[in-house]
């Protein structure tokens, strides 16, 4: 394997390797946060903060960490980093933290953010597992993005809080689809974008992991 | 076995990270405290603002600081006999502390204990709106357990003591778009008006699935429930319910009512 340059790792978790899209990783936030754009926002910036500084001192001390106890070195640093993002939110956007509630500290189980410490950081040099995580955080918040704006927009006719389509209870002629507004639309959105995704890039359909094998035995069918 | 995988050198590496940590999440905790108590007693001054109907929208933190300072009385009231305390600093007193303090508080048995809170504190803090000494509206603390969490919130009165002028919730965690409409200013907006009491000042208040009729004579003592949110409209319901019962508010309201506020 080349070594990867500081442009790789940062873009192509967008589309190429996108954490949610491709690896399916980091799903249950992802239905959890996107009801409105403003949440969906804050959750993209919290996470790829985290995942990009946990990926950085875990890589600055990738070769001190002896590989019995790995992961809950791992889990210490993400944790500590995850509660001072929360404190932090608290004080300096104690509205947006109150909407957000558990899910900030939910970030210490997303597996995004394990998943880059145990497959990169352990791996490679600091700056660069530094923009390998931001880069993941760019790809998941892409996607929570794309949903926050489908899900708002359509479940309530707003963006960001303001009204955008007025809605047919308040004089418009827009009825919303209060199925958008609840976590399960999230699953099919996600589904449809992984769809289009693959149809765009088709390198990252999958290989059938069994195939039927025809029928040969011909009296059986009758 | 290497050197670094050696018991000593993982139980090393194992103290080493968690000190470090340790250190950094405590740094970040005390030092951004003073900000985050700052933030959330802003955010109950602003809730009370609002739901008094004062201010507006989007006023600026000093604006709503102002704006308490000059407009709202805050005084401590004992729930048990309906007397205001002078033994507690309305401005520093509690009353969520009290609530899990067994010296400030009573356990609620499961009958008594419709708002689902458990615990009940003695004492707690009003607060009011006076204009020229006369009381303008009165403005009380009421929670209880939703679909997820407990809705905390206030309740504001006319002088009347019957009449709402607003109401709503500072902090749950309901969900978001169906119970989180609690926070939707259409929502709120059904309240004002609605009266909390019959003639023998029992509290008659009733969130119904629905809609409410006009011509129902009852319409005054109804609110429609939120669409898709059962349980937190049934949590809304009864918080009130046990919050202006005899249990909550019910012997304070009734002195001020004989003792004509």
């Amino acid at each position: 394997m080349s070594k990867p340059t500081v442009k790789e790792v940062l873009f192509n978790p967008v589309f190429a390797n996108n954490p949610i899209g491709l690896q399916i990783l980091g799903i249950c936030s992802a239905l959890a946060v996107t009801s409105n754009l403003k949440t969906a926002l804050v959750m993209s910036i919290a996470l790829t903060l985290v995942t990009g500084f946990s990926n950085l001192f875990i890589s600055m001390i990738r070769n001190q960490i002896p590989s019995s106890i790995r992961m809950i070195v791992q889990m210490v640093i993400i944790a500590s980093l995850v509660i001072v993002v929360d404190q932090i939110l608290k004080a300096y956007a104690y509205g947006l933290s109150k909407q957000l509630s558990v899910f900030v500290g939910l970030i210490i189980t997303n597996c995004i953010v394990m998943g880059r410490a145990e497959a990169f950081a352990m791996q490679n040099p600091p700056v660069l597992s530094f923009w390998d995580g931001i880069g993941n955080g760019l790809g998941y918040s892409v996607v929570l993005l794309t949903l926050g704006v489908i899900r708002e927009l359509f479940g309530a006719g707003k963006l960001f809080g303001v009204e955008i389509i007025t809605l047919a209870k308040d004089g418009g002629w827009y009825i919303p689809n209060g199925l958008l507004l609840l976590p399960p639309s999230a699953f099919f959105l996600i589904g449809l974008l992984i769809w289009a995704l693959r149809t765009w890039r088709r390198e990252q359909v999958e290989k059938p992991a069994f195939r039927m094998a025809p029928q040969v035995v011909e009296k059986e069918a009758y | 076995m290497s050197k670094k995988e050696s018991t000593s050198r993982t139980l090393l590496v194992a103290l080493a990270v968690s000190l470090v940590s340790s250190v950094f999440v405590a740094g970040a905790a005390v030092s951004l405290k003073p900000v985050q108590i700052e933030n959330r007693q802003l955010d109950k001054q602003r809730s009370i603002l609002s739901i008094a109907g004062l201010g507006e929208e989007g006023m600026s933190s000093r604006a709503v600081k102002d704006l308490f300072a000059s407009r709202i009385k805050a005084r401590v009231v004992d729930l048990e006999s309906g007397e205001y305390s002078e033994a507690h600093d309305p401005n520093l007193f509690d009353p969520l502390k009290a609530a899990r303090d067994p010296k400030l508080s009573d356990a609620l048995g499961g009958e008594e204990d419709i708002a689902l809170i458990k615990r009940r504190e003695r004492f707690t803090t009003v607060y009011m709106v006076e204009q020229d000494g006369k009381l303008e509206s009165l403005i009380l603390p009421v929670r209880g357990y939703g679909l997820w969490s407990t809705l905390h919130g206030f309740v504001a009165l006319r002088a009347d003591l019957n009449t709402v002028v607003g109401l709503g919730f500072y902090q749950h965690a309901e969900t978001p778009g169906l119970g989180g409409e609690v926070d939707n200013p259409k929502w709120k907006a059904l309240w004002p008006g609605k009266a909390l009491f019959d003639e023998q000042g029992k509290p008659v208040i009733r969130i119904v699935k629905g809609g409410v009729d006009p011509a129902n004579p009852e319409a005054k003592h109804q609110v429609d429930a939120l669409a898709g949110a059962t349980l937190t409209s049934n949590g809304v319901d009864r918080l009130l319910q046990f919050w202006l019962g005899e249990q909550g508010f019910g012997p304070y309201l009734t002195k001020l009512r004989t003792q004509g506020a």
